[in-house]
């Protein structure tokens, strides 16, 4: 994995940590958002919004359709920068 | 009446300002209730203009603006009845819908969406009939009807034809893709973007502003700026209850209703 692409993976990370008031470093990249963060598909697109103003990019919601993993997610963006 | 507080709406107004507050778990489905609700807003409207400039719609839950129509409700309603009786009360819903939106949109004041979080179909269309949407930065839009085999039922397309370019409302309706309140506002939906939890207090200093204006010139300028587009409105609901009617939607709507996917709202 590039520099970047990490670096993107991590700031997906701190983000998400950040949202949902959970400890960054019980986050891991394989992990599915859904069920670690106990989020639902509603608190998922928030989670998408603020990761598009983040990043400063669309990332369409079917883009996001079976991705529930932070390093899937974070491959995603990275199409996008 | 110059308050309320339903189940699903409440309204106050103070200094000229009229507040109308979505307040229904989980995320301001509209059903039965909140129209009911919002019907008696309607009505109590001619009264409440005597004395106000301006009226924002807001939401007081955390989840976001509105999710749209009450799919739920929709589903167990259809199912209760004979397929006839469905469309008529389909059809109903829809008339009695588009003549609280049609009040909103046509009415003299200036109105002022606004929003946060999700704001989905039937919420979209809601934030559409106001004259200004101010939206925080959670803000989430979409179309999502394709999915479940309709369309939006509630005024939205003849409502973003009337305000954007067609190229855009094809894309919005024909990809059902959400949007966040940065692209809502480079397409012409949104006017005003605002930090997160802004959006109310944004709001109310707008209409602030509004209520320093004559209200008779206010309301000509609406009037001239922003016709209803009666037509398409109308076949709108012709073609939503065509398409109800269709096996495509009853299988839509059950699976967004017995869904165990944890993206439902993922289109």
């Amino acid at each position: 994995m590039s520099a970047t692409q990490q670096e993107t993976l991590d700031e997906v990370l701190n983000l998400a940590a950040a949202q949902f008031k959970v400890p960054r470093e019980s986050l891991a990249p394989d992990d599915d958002f859904f069920k670690k963060l106990g989020i639902d598909s509603l608190q998922a697109l928030s989670l998408l919004t603020r990761l598009e103003h983040h990043f400063n990019i669309e990332l369409p919601d079917y883009e996001m359709q079976g991705v529930s993993d932070f390093k899937t997610l974070a491959q995603r963006i990275q199409t996008r920068l | 009446m110059n308050e309320f507080h339903g189940q699903a709406v409440s309204w106050s107004i103070k200094d000229g300002v009229i507040e109308l507050a979505l307040r229904r778990e989980p995320c301001n489905e509209i059903g039965s209730q909140s129209l009911a609700e919002l019907e008696r807003f309607t009505d109590a409207l001619p009264e409440l203009e005597q004395s106000a400039s301006s009226i924002i719609l807001y939401s007081d839950l955390r989840c976001g603006f509105c999710a749209g129509a009450d799919l739920r409700e929709l589903h167990r309603r259809s199912q209760e009845m004979a397929k006839t009786d469905a469309v008529s009360g389909v059809r109903q819903f829809l008339e009695r819908t588009h003549h609280v939106m049609n009040t909103l949109d046509a009415s003299p004041l200036t109105t002022v969406a606004a929003v946060h979080g999700i704001v989905f179909g039937g919420g979209l269309e809601l934030a559409l009939v106001c004259d200004i949407i101010i939206a925080d930065k959670t803000a989430r839009f979409c179309f999502p009807e394709l999915r479940l085999g309709l369309i939006p039922g509630f005024g939205g397309i003849p409502r973003l034809r009337r305000d954007l370019g067609n190229a855009v409302v094809r894309d919005l309706l024909l990809t059902g893709r959400g949007f966040n309140a940065t692209k809502a506002q480079q397409i012409g939906l949104v006017s005003q973007v605002v930090g997160e939890g802004e959006a109310l207090r944004v709001a109310r200093s707008t209409a602030e502003q509004i209520g320093k204006f004559d209200r008779q010139t206010s309301a000509a300028a609406k009037k001239f700026l922003k016709p209803l587009p009666h037509d398409q409105l109308r076949r709108e609901i012709d073609i939503f209850c065509d398409l109800f009617t269709r096996p495509a939607v009853e299988a839509g709507l059950k699976k967004f209703v017995e869904s165990t996917d944890t993206q439902p709202y993922l289109p």
